[in-house]
């Protein structure tokens, strides 16, 4: 098995506030980043496909297919975007959301990748990884 | 659902890699340039990896100011900008950086709630580094 990974930038704001919780409360938890006017971050995305290289063209998948589907599935709609206000999957209720800490960006770019990913040749998605700055960074390897 | 968050941080230190059970010429033919007497330094780089499931009320697998204050207190006031051959830990054994990897790994292991830490990776230079998980 062969691991290959494609790394992409996009640069986005969000904030955290969970709704069901008291203001107090978002500031104690979240501190700075619970700012309801936000803040941003250059983010780095890389994307780990697992297969076997194809025996004609020696790829486990094309680097500017993977590449074509990182754009089109994740940075389209996450790239100088507002996680909160601009991305379904971080959209917020009255009383629920899901917040935009990097771990549910890790899980939320694996559900938008995996469909595409897993329909090609056999690959596999393996591994996704965000960093917020170079010295944070979340993955999610579809555990349960 | 189970995700991961890492961190990076930095500690400055010096070491001298020397076994005393070996000779003189032993060091200096396993160890060459770290076996200098007056020992050298690094900016080690500590990445820590903490896995489990993700909180849904805070989105987070761990409070990054929580991790902060735990690396704080257990690493980096113990070894930045120390000499690490002058620490208990390496009083009987050589502070190479699989070692360090190693101890660092035991001391938040301890110090962070149970099955979290996933992996230590330390870095000595841009070129090298090693890593330790619960294996």
């Amino acid at each position: 098995m062969i691991y290959l990974t494609r790394r992409a930038t996009f640069s986005a704001s969000h904030y955290y506030w969970n709704p069901a919780w008291t203001a107090e409360k978002n500031e104690q938890v979240f501190g700075r980043c619970a700012r309801r006017a936000g803040h941003g971050h250059n983010y780095t995305l890389e994307v780990t496909v697992a297969g076997e290289p194809d025996t004609v063209t020696g790829f486990v998948v094309d680097l500017k297919w993977l590449r074509d589907v990182i754009d089109r599935e994740v940075l389209t709609a996450w790239d100088h975007r507002h996680l909160n206000l601009d991305v379904p999957e971080f959209a917020v209720t009255e009383s629920t959301a899901t917040i935009p800490t990097t771990e549910n960006l890790a899980i939320a770019a694996w559900r938008r990748l995996q469909s595409a990913v897993s329909a090609a040749n056999g690959a596999q998605l393996s591994r996704v990884r965000i960093y917020e700055t170079p010295e944070i960074f979340a993955e999610f390897r579809g555990e349960p | 659902m189970k995700a991961y968050f890492g961190r990076r941080y930095t500690i400055s230190a010096s070491h001298r890699l020397h076994a005393d059970t070996l000779t003189v010429e032993e060091n200096l033919a396993t160890y060459g340039k770290c076996n200098n007497p007056n020992g050298h330094g690094h900016n080690y780089v500590v990445e820590v990896l903490v896995g489990g499931s993700v909180d849904p009320e805070t989105g987070m697998v761990i409070n990054l100011a929580a991790l902060d204050e735990v690396v704080r207190t257990k690493v980096i006031e113990r070894f930045d900008h120390t000499n690490l051959n002058l620490d208990p830990l390496f009083l009987n054994r050589v502070p190479t950086t699989e070692n360090l990897c190693r101890e660092v790994f035991a001391l938040l292991k301890d110090a962070l709630p149970a099955g979290e830490l996933e992996r230590v990776r330390m870095e000595e230079t841009e070129n090298n580094f090693f890593e330790c998980s619960s294996e």
